[in-house]
Parts: C-alpha cells; sequence; structure tokens
C-alpha cells in the first residue's frame, strides 16, 4: 500500500527548506522567453483602434484607407455603428500590418464617428441614501454577485422567485453554471424563476444590492457603552502587468492554431478560444514558458487574444503579434473594484464589540461592484449591512490578488481600530480581546498577534493617539489579520522513468514568478529519493495533463500533491521492479540520495541508474492527480490566517507616509520551498505598501478617461519605498500535518489595514481613503476635527 | 509614432538652418528622453527632426571668466559627477541627483531638462496644454487638477514647469546662451521662462529655429540650499520643490533668491519671501515666516490645496538646508 502522506521532516532532504529557483538562471541572463518576445520571421504586427470615450455608441467606420494601405494584412471591425462602448480604451478595430511602423499609420487612417453617450467615472462621492434595493428582474451578474458576496442561498433563491428574470435561463446555461459549482437549490431556482420585463428608463448609476441583519443591532447599538463611526475605503486600481495583456497566434495549418499568450491559465485558454473561433479545443495549442505577471487579470484570451487569432486567420495563417500598449492595459485589461463605506462600530463597557452597522458602496465598472465580506474575519454578533453598487464607465473589474478581501480587510480592521481608540485601549490588546469573535482559529490569531508585536516592538513604539511623536515626523504602530482558503485545484501531471534513469514530468500548469517550477521539482526529488537536477520538468504546454489556472492560492497545493502522487506510485512501481535483484519485497526498499536499498542497510544498494534498468525496454509513466480519493489522504488544504504590523513615519508637513518597517506572521500549513514563499510574503508586502501608499486610476470627470495611463503618475514603490520586511512563517508538526496551502493571496490582504492604522496612530487622525497621499494626509490633519483626541474618521 | 526627418548637422549654423520657422516643422533631438516619449504618445508630431548632438562641443564644463559654462549637451549624470559642481554649487549638484532615475540622467542633457515640456496629463494625454471642453472652458479647472498650479494660476495656463533643476540655475543667477539665425544671444534664466496664452507658444523664450547652446552660472559667493517634495524616494516628480540662494553678511542674510518649481507654469521666484528674510538669521521661525510670504498668493484651484503647505515645506526646508540646519 503506497504512502501518499507527506514525508515526516527527518525524510525530506528539499521539502520545507530554502531552494533558489530554477529558473532564475534563464530570467537574469534575458535567455527566458515571454510572449512578447516571439518575433518570429514573417510576424504581423497587431494593433488596436479604441474608443477614446468613457460611454459612446458607434455611429459610422471608416476602414477603407487603412486597408488599401500596403502592409496591412488583416483588418477586423470588432464593433461597428450602433455598437455601445462602456469606457475609454475599448477596441473598435483591429488591424495586422507588416511593422508596428504601418500599423500605427493605418490605425491613424481609420475615421470612426461616435455619439457621445453621459458618463460616470467618479465613484468615491457617497451615493444617495434613498436608493431602493434593488427590485428588477436578476440578472447573471446580480446572482455573480450574490456568490461573490456570500448572500445566503435561500436569499439568492428567494430574490430569483419574486423578482424573477428577464430571459429564461437556457438548460445548456444552466449547465455551465452547475459546472461553476452553482449548488442544485440556485439551480432549480434559477430554472423556475418567472420571466419578467426590465422597468424602463432606470438610468440610476446606482443599485442597491444587498441589505443584511443578523441579531438585533438596534438594540445593540442602544445598550453600547461607546459607538465608534468612521468612513473607510479604498479606490479603484489597475493591475500593471509589466508585461501587458497579449498574445501571438499563428494558424500552423488551416485547421490548428498555436497561441503563445501571456496567461495564468495554460490549461483553461483552448477551450475559451474554440467556441469564438468555431473550431475544436482540440486543434489549439497554447503555450506558455514565462509571464510577466498577472495577479489575477489573466485568465482569459480576452478579445486580443481570440483578435490575434482572427486577424492571423485573415492574413493566411502568419503569426501576428497583439499585445495592449500600457495607455489600453491600464484603462481596461483589468481594475480591482473599489470600496468604500460608512461603519459603526458599538462596544460594551469592557471593550467587547457588540453591532457593526455599514453602509457601504462600490464599483468595478459597468456593472457594478460587489459588496466586499464585512465585517472581515470578526463575525460581530449583530450585523447591519447595506450596500450599493455604482455602475461606472471606468473600465471592466477584474480579479485582483485576493479578490474583495483587501477591501473587506481594510474598512473592518480600520472600523475596529478606531473602536479601540474610542475605548481609549491600545488596539492589540482590543484585538486579542475580541480574538474569540474569529471563531476556529482564534488561538492561531493570538499566537501570531503576540509573535508580531515582539517582531515589531509592540509594547516599546506603541503609543496611544492622545500622546503623538513631538516634532514634524510623527510614528505610528498599527496592525491587521486576514485570512484566505487556498486550496489546492485540479491538476494531473504524467511522470515518466526511462529505463536509463531520465525522469521527466508533464504537467499543464504555468509558473507565475512564484516559483511552482522547483516546488514540483523538490516534490518530484523527495518522493523519489533522487536530487532534482536529475529530474526534467514540462510545463506551460496545454499539451499535458490539465491542471488549474493559477489563481486564489490554489496553484501550490493542486500541482504538489498531484506530484506527490505520481512520484509516490512510480517510484513504487520501479521498486517492484528492482525487489527481486535486491532479494528484497519492494515494502523493505527505500531511495535515498539515488541509491535503491534494503530500509536501513547502508551497503549492497543499487545506484538509481542500475534500478531503473530493471525497468525492462519500455518506459513507465504514471498518472498523478489532485484530488484523488483512491489516494489519501488530501494533501492540501484550505484557509490560513495571518498578522501583519507597520511602522510607519508620516511628515505632517508635507502628509509624505513613509514605511519603517512592515512584519507578516503567517500561517500556512505545509511549506514545500520556504525561500520563495518567503519571497510570495515580501513581493505581497510590497504590492500592499504600493497600492496602500500610491496607487489609483484617476478618472477625468469631464472626458471620463484615465488621466494617468502610465507609469508616471500611476506610481508603483520601489525599492527604498518600501522599509524594513520581515517575513515569519509558522512552522512545525502542527502546521506540517495541515497539508499544503496557498500563499498568493493572503500576505497582501493586510498591508492597507495596518498601514493606515499605522498611519492614524502616528496622526492621531483617520485618513479615510487610501492611497495615503499627502493630499489625503494633509486633508485629513486639516479637519476641524484632527486633534490628538479624535478617535473616528472624519464625518 | 509618426514618421520623421533626421538630421545630424555638424555645426550650430547648420543645426539653426536645418530647424523650422513653426514649431510643428521641427525639434530639436539631444537625449530625447522627453521628445521620444511625445512623439510615441502622439503628443508631438515634427516632421523633422534635427540631432544637436555632433553641432560641437557643447559637453564641457568650464569655469570662464567669472562663470561656470555648461555646455548644453552635457548629460545630467555628468554633471551630477562632476567635481565643480559639487564644490561651487552643492544645491545643483543635490538636484540633479534627486532628478530622474541613473539611466534617464546618463542619456538627458543640461539643455534639454531646461527646454522639457510639462507633465501636465491633459497635455500628455494629447489633450492639449491649455485644454478646453466643447463649451471652451478649462479642462483643467472642471476635472482633475491635483498636479496643477497654486501660483500664477490665474490662466489660461494651469501646469506647473516640470524642471527641477532651472528653480537651482535661476537662484544661482543662471544664463542661457541660446543661437538662431541672427547669431548667439545671451538671457536671464529667469526671463528665459514664460506664459504661453495659446497652444502655438511655448513655455520658453526660444524660437522654433533657435537652439540653447551653453548655461552660464556666475561664481557667487552664496549659500545655496534645494529641497523637494517627493513621494518616492527616486524616480518621481516633486509635488514643489524650492531652491535658494542666500548671500550672507555673517550669521545675517543679506539679499536671498528663492526660486520654487512645480507650483507655477514658470519657475517662481519668490520675492516677498526673499524681501522677508532680509535682515534676519535663518531659523525655523524666520524660514517658515518666509515659506508663509511665498505662498501668500497662492489659491488652490479645487484639487491641489494641499499643494501649498507641501511648497511652504519645500521653502522652509530649502532656507534650513542653506543655513546648514539639518533636515529630515
Amino acid at each position: 500500500m503506497s504512502q501518499y502522506s507527506w514525508p515526516e521532516e527527518s525524510q525530506r532532504k528539499y521539502i520545507g527548506k530554502s531552494v533558489s529557483r530554477v529558473d532564475g538562471p534563464v530570467k537574469v541572463t534575458g535567455r527566458a522567453k515571454y510572449t512578447q518576445d516571439f518575433n518570429k520571421k514573417g510576424l504581423l504586427y497587431g494593433k488596436l483602434v479604441t474608443c477614446p470615450h468613457a460611454h459612446a455608441r458607434v455611429v459610422s467606420v471608416d476602414v477603407s484607407a487603412a486597408e488599401k494601405m500596403p502592409g496591412v494584412k488583416a483588418l477586423k471591425v470588432v464593433q461597428g455603428p450602433g455598437k455601445e462602448i462602456h469606457w475609454a480604451g475599448d477596441e473598435v478595430v483591429a488591424l495586422a500590418a507588416v511593422s508596428e511602423q504601418v500599423a500605427e499609420d493605418a490605425a491613424r487612417a481609420i475615421a470612426i464617428q461616435y455619439e457621445v453617450l453621459p458618463h460616470v467615472v467618479v465613484d468615491e462621492t457617497e451615493p444617495p441614501k434613498d436608493i431602493k434595493v434593488a427590485s428588477g428582474p436578476v440578472t447573471a451578474e446580480d446572482i455573480e454577485d450574490m456568490f461573490g458576496n456570500q448572500v445566503p442561498l435561500e436569499e439568492i433563491a428567494k430574490a430569483l422567485a419574486e423578482r424573477g428574470v428577464s430571459t429564461k435561463f437556457t438548460e445548456s446555461q444552466l449547465k455551465e453554471y452547475k459546472g461553476y459549482g452553482v449548488p442544485d437549490s440556485i439551480i432549480s431556482a434559477m430554472r423556475d424563476a418567472p420571466v419578467r420585463e426590465a422597468a424602463a428608463g432606470s438610468k440610476s448609476p446606482y443599485k442597491r444590492t444587498a441589505t443584511q441583519q443578523e441579531g438585533d443591532p438596534d438594540a445593540a447599538f442602544q445598550q453600547a457603552a461607546t459607538v465608534s463611526e468612521g468612513l473607510y475605503g479604498m479606490p479603484l486600481i489597475a493591475h500593471c502587468c509589466l508585461e501587458s495583456h497579449g498574445a501571438v497566434s499563428e494558424w500552423t495549418d488551416p485547421g490548428n492554431l498555436l497561441v503563445r499568450i501571456s496567461t495564468q491559465n495554460v490549461s483553461g485558454i483552448a477551450a475559451q478560444m474554440a467556441e469564438p473561433l468555431k473550431v475544436p479545443a482540440s486543434s489549439i495549442r497554447v503555450e506558455q514558458q514565462h509571464i510577466g505577471g498577472g495577479f489575477g487579470s489573466k485568465f482569459g484570451p480576452d478579445s486580443w487574444g481570440i483578435l490575434s487569432a482572427e486577424l492571423s486567420k485573415l492574413a493566411g495563417g502568419a503569426p501576428v503579434k497583439l499585445m495592449l500598449d500600457r495607455r489600453t492595459e491600464q484603462q481596461a485589461a483589468g481594475a480591482r473594484p473599489s470600496a468604500y463605506a460608512r461603519v459603526r462600530i458599538a462596544c460594551d463597557r469592557q471593550g467587547n464589540v457588540t453591532a457593526w452597522d455599514s453602509s457601504s458602496w462600490a464599483t468595478g465598472g459597468p456593472t457594478g461592484g460587489g459588496m466586499p465580506p464585512l465585517p472581515y474575519v470578526f463575525k460581530v454578533p449583530a450585523q447591519r449591512k447595506v450596500h450599493t453598487a455604482v455602475l461606472t464607465n471606468t473600465g471592466p473589474a477584474r480579479a485582483w490578488r485576493a479578490p474583495n478581501h483587501p477591501q473587506a480587510c481594510l474598512i473592518t480592521m480600520a472600523a475596529l481600530d478606531d473602536a479601540a481608540a474610542k475605548l481609549g485601549m491600545d488596539p492589540l490588546e482590543f484585538f486579542q480581546k475580541n480574538i474569540q469573535l474569529t471563531g476556529p482559529r482564534a488561538k492561531l490569531y493570538a499566537e501570531e498577534l503576540n509573535i508580531a508585536a515582539e517582531l515589531i516592538g509592540w509594547k516599546q513604539n506603541w503609543h496611544p493617539r492622545t500622546r503623538l511623536t513631538q516634532g514634524h515626523i510623527k510614528r505610528g504602530l498599527g496592525l491587521s489579520l486576514h485570512t484566505w482558503g487556498g486550496r489546492g485545484h485540479e491538476s494531473h501531471c504524467d511522470l515518466t522513468i526511462h529505463p536509463d534513469g531520465a525522469v521527466d514530468i508533464k504537467m499543464g500548469t504555468q509558473d507565475l514568478g512564484t516559483g511552482t517550477r522547483t516546488a514540483v521539482l523538490m516534490v518530484a526529488a523527495d518522493s523519489l529519493g533522487i536530487p532534482m537536477q536529475q529530474i526534467n520538468l514540462y510545463i506551460g504546454d496545454s499539451r499535458y495533463p490539465m491542471s488549474g489556472g493559477s489563481g486564489g492560492s490554489t496553484t501550490i497545493g493542486g500541482v504538489s500533491a498531484s506530484t506527490r502522487r505520481a512520484a509516490v506510485d512510480a517510484r513504487d512501481q520501479l521498486l517492484a521492479k528492482v525487489a527481486p535483484a535486491l532479494k528484497s519485497e519492494p515494502a523493505n526498499l527505500e531511495i535515498v540520495d539515488g541509491v535503491v536499498r534494503v530500509k536501513g542497510s547502508t551497503a549492497g544498494g543499487l545506484s538509481w541508474k542500475q534500478a531503473c534498468a530493471k525497468i525492462g525496454a519500455m518506459p513507465i509513466t504514471v498518472r498523478g492527480n489532485n484530488p484523488d480519493k483512491t489516494k489519501l489522504p488530501d494533501l492540501t488544504n484550505s484557509g490560513v490566517g495571518g498578522v501583519q504590523m507597520a511602522d510607519v513615519s508620516v511628515d505632517t508637513e508635507t502628509g509624505i507616509v513613509k514605511i519603517n518597517k512592515m512584519v507578516a506572521v503567517q500561517d500556512v500549513g505545509l511549506v514545500i520551498n520556504e525561500k520563495t514563499a518567503a519571497s510570495q510574503v515580501y513581493g505581497a508586502l510590497i504590492m500592499g505598501i504600493t497600492y496602500s501608499l500610491f496607487e489609483e486610476k484617476v478618472m477625468d470627470p469631464v472626458t471620463g478617461r484615465m488621466l494617468n495611463p502610465n507609469m508616471e503618475f500611476y506610481r508603483l514603490a520601489g525599492l527604498a519605498d518600501t522599509g524594513e520586511l520581515v517575513v515569519r512563517f509558522m512552522r512545525g508538526p502542527e502546521q506540517d500535518k495541515r497539508g499544503v496551502i496557498g500563499l498568493g493571496e493572503p500576505p497582501v490582504v493586510s498591508p492597507g489595514a495596518a498601514i493606515s492604522n499605522a498611519v492614524a496612530n502616528a496622526i492621531g487622525v483617520r485618513v479615510p481613503s487610501l492611497p495615503l497621499t499627502p493630499d489625503r494626509v494633509l486633508a485629513a490633519l486639516d479637519q476641524p476635527t484632527a486633534n490628538a483626541t479624535t478617535a473616528g474618521g472624519a464625518l | 509614432m509618426r514618421p520623421f526627418e533626421y538630421a545630424t548637422p555638424r555645426s550650430r549654423e547648420q543645426a539653426v538652418g536645418l530647424l523650422g520657422r513653426n514649431w510643428n516643422e521641427s525639434a530639436v533631438l539631444a537625449g530625447g528622453t522627453d521628445l521620444l516619449a511625445l512623439m510615441k504618445d502622439d503628443v508631438v508630431a515634427p516632421k523633422r527632426l534635427v540631432n544637436i548632438k555632433q553641432m560641437g562641443n557643447y559637453r564641457d564644463v568650464k569655469v570662464e571668466g567669472n562663470d561656470l559654462r555648461i555646455g548644453a549637451l552635457v548629460t545630467m549624470g555628468d554633471l551630477a559627477e562632476n567635481p565643480e559642481v559639487a564644490k561651487r554649487f552643492p544645491a545643483l549638484h543635490e538636484a540633479l541627483w534627486e532628478a530622474a532615475s541613473p539611466q534617464i540622467r546618463n542619456v538627458a542633457t543640461i539643455g534639454g531638462n531646461l527646454c522639457q515640456r510639462p507633465r501636465c496629463w491633459y497635455f500628455r494625454n494629447g489633450m492639449g496644454l491649455m485644454p478646453k471642453d466643447a463649451g471652451g472652458q478649462s479642462l483643467v479647472l472642471k476635472g482633475d487638477n491635483r498636479y496643477h498650479a497654486v501660483l500664477g494660476n490665474d490662466g489660461p495656463a494651469y501646469f506647473v514647469s516640470p524642471s527641477t533643476v532651472s528653480p537651482v540655475l535661476i537662484a544661482y543667477g543662471a544664463r542661457v546662451r541660446i543661437f538662431g539665425a541672427g547669431g548667439p544671444r545671451e538671457v536671464a534664466l529667469e526671463k528665459f521662462y514664460r506664459v504661453p496664452q495659446s497652444e502655438n507658444e511655448r513655455e520658453f523664450d526660444l524660437q522654433p529655429n533657435e537652439v540653447v547652446t551653453d548655461v552660464l552660472v556666475p561664481l557667487a559667493d552664496v549659500r545655496a540650499g534645494y529641497y523637494e517634495v517627493r513621494q518616492k524616494e527616486a524616480f518621481d516628480w516633486p509635488m514643489a520643490s524650492c531652491a535658494v540662494a542666500l548671500r550672507m553678511n555673517g550669521n545675517t542674510v543679506q539679499e536671498a533668491r528663492i526660486v520654487l518649481g512645480q507650483v507655477a507654469p514658470v519657475p517662481w521666484i519668490a520675492t516677498e519671501a526673499a524681501q522677508a528674510l532680509a535682515g534676519k538669521s535663518v531659523d525655523e521661525q524666520s524660514a517658515m515666516a518666509a515659506a508663509n510670504a511665498a505662498l501668500a498668493a497662492a489659491k488652490s484651484l479645487g484639487h491641489n490645496k494641499y499643494k501649498i503647505t507641501v511648497a511652504k515645506a519645500a521653502v522652509k526646508r530649502a532656507l534650513l538646508n542653506a543655513a546648514g540646519h539639518k533636515q529630515a
């Protein structure tokens, strides 16, 4: 009976240790090829003509001059007359030409007339209070929204029954929803929902999407010893992938397409391209070895990927490179939804949180923005939550590393921090006092809070808001905690041991730069008992066994589990072949440092090569799967906590915030590679500092265009802006036995809240919204309420 | 980028001959760090680029008479590392070091720095330097003006002067030498900058067929200081900067020149602040009084009130730096 469980620490040579990433050398020497790097002979350059208006209707498109230009090989009108455009930067025409210059000349020769329509791009303003809860028919977006917001299933079913739908869901749509994991009760509610007509003329940008209540908040607020109030929020930000979205597509013959695409989802692209291109998915090969950032924005082929293939077809199959320029990338290739909320928190005399009341709003573009999971982590006994989606012309929202969590975390942890200040309590003491509200992970959070406090010097450096640092540089500390799932996704791989001892692994996954290649090799090496360098890993090709998209921190759990099962099975098959030669039973054999031997013996074994020679003429190939209920235990798990603390200095004469130090304490189950795991957390802290201090999509209220679609006034932190970063993992047998859990998202959740709280601690007043730029910091300091005794945000 | 002609003249006379009489006909190419970005973004589309890097030796930094003469083609990087500059003009040295990134400093020239175009985001997005909506109203006033001018902002120009080096050079009393069809001429750098009144005018006193050839900085006995308020530690435009040069009499300021950057469409000479400081020693109090005087006439356009506060800090800190007080 094969042992699939993770090896004990004493049996591991690689797992849990620090190993440098195997693709480091090709990256630092420039040999790594990214999608942008494919410049095959005969390459055609794709170019998009985009709409400059935030909201418009296409009146006419004249491409006649462009089509006649020499060197223009393909042209397609993407959105013709009559089409309504909902954001600036949306493509209207796509073309491909023999050079970038010709493509640009052709783009300029295209004349498009628009009827400009009214737009909404600014979402920070609080929506009117009297918005009615949506009563029109439920749309597909509404359903996705409700799932995103963890609306109870009964409520979703009730909304479907009462509000109906505008068009009946087809059985194939329902099947698709079922495929996404929508439960049967909702599928049947969708099927049974009555068809209702949408009320005409409702053009308000506001849509009340949720009102939820638990317990008796009114009574709790009445009985409260203190009630703190505040306004908190963060704006729309862009993903800023350094490699923009796009693809190089070519028809290698009239029926077969090769797509090199910048993607987080190598195995999932072909199926998404098959229908629009009207070819079987099996005729589409997707390939990508390296990616310059995705952060949640690169799961689909997008219209640009499809267009690259369509233009290639029109051009007789020649490769067409269609990568977004920076302006379009920043405008249209993804935004993290904003979220703002007014929050009231009730506490009793001892500092126990008794009630939560929030009125939130958010946008993620034309369909509005969902309610983040409020209150975050803390299950406050009595709650009332009202949410309004703001429908804007700012471009479409996309998942951004830990969707909805940074928003919920900032709103909750900042509101709790203000509640502590109102009570005159140290927030560390206040969070510890209420830690039971976090549920089953309370003990772990409490422990992490203590470790983080030690690492940042909380006891020595924290001061109440009533006792600020002397001088114009004010120092402050802040804390936050977070959670995430991170269970491994579906993953399959083929592991082959050749009779000459060579080992291959093929897996349709991708390495987002997180160290996936290195982790797979570490797991395989420890499972086979040979050095990592002896194993060849092939990923990034849709012809390899399917492995899930890299999102939601699901990759490490998936790929490590499928690799483990494949390697254990392959090893056991090998041992079965070798056992007779060693005059032993397979179960009595082990492979240590490339030597196959009887367990415990130090002499008389076979080298790996000698052992593999016993396989026979044909190699051993086994498939490893995750999940696999026939090969227990479950090697991956879900649900982590984590605590972060920030130490900042605020210059009250300029409003500039500097990070002195950040501490991240993270539990994540069994760590495969300590080094790349720590890198994930460092990266998350840097990304978190960046969105806390710098990032926002600045939209011009008059023209509706993004004013900073560049890397100049859309600022990203540089190394000198990040301060000292300290990463500490919870390690040991307790964590190891949980199995492997993903780490991409959790550490990016807390920085906004921790930094905002540190700034409030430094200057004695809450800066309501991120990013904490000088204008916002100075405005908060300017408020008449801004003095050392103020607890809450400026209302 | 649109197609263009490319010329590499071998003399300044040739250079001037190749430049057109209108701004859209030609453009001077030196380091190209600003021009190429403007061309790629289709903000400007000159029909001819005149590469002046071989028009003569304008790459030297030399003491000539009572001036330090800096050739217009000296890169910002070379100038920042020049020992003469570091010794005699510490505020200039600092401003150069703080500017842009090493990659840009290694290519960008000092002449180009003085003639760079504003960073106004309406301008850079192709909406014009004095952008207007369909009704003829200023987009800057109706839109997002968080980085726009707080001084000299009565319109129609609301952008801010971008160079961080020019306020320092103005504080030191620098002049620029210009070569045109009529031969060379010299202009005090403070007079070189002007507020354009229409899209067809430039932010400086230069004809389309003239080039800046040298910068002349007088070797005066002044104590100078510089401070820029920047969000990021590196590679970021300041929200305000200030350069000061003080002629001292013992511990007392005899004469002060206080010049602010990024607050007005031109480098802003704060005469009132200089007067407020004359006859005083520089301390926290007098520096703050000077800062208040410098910004007394400032007004917010709606989103940029904070810049008034930030600019005051820049003035105060530049003064304290000049006087040798340590600053954050």
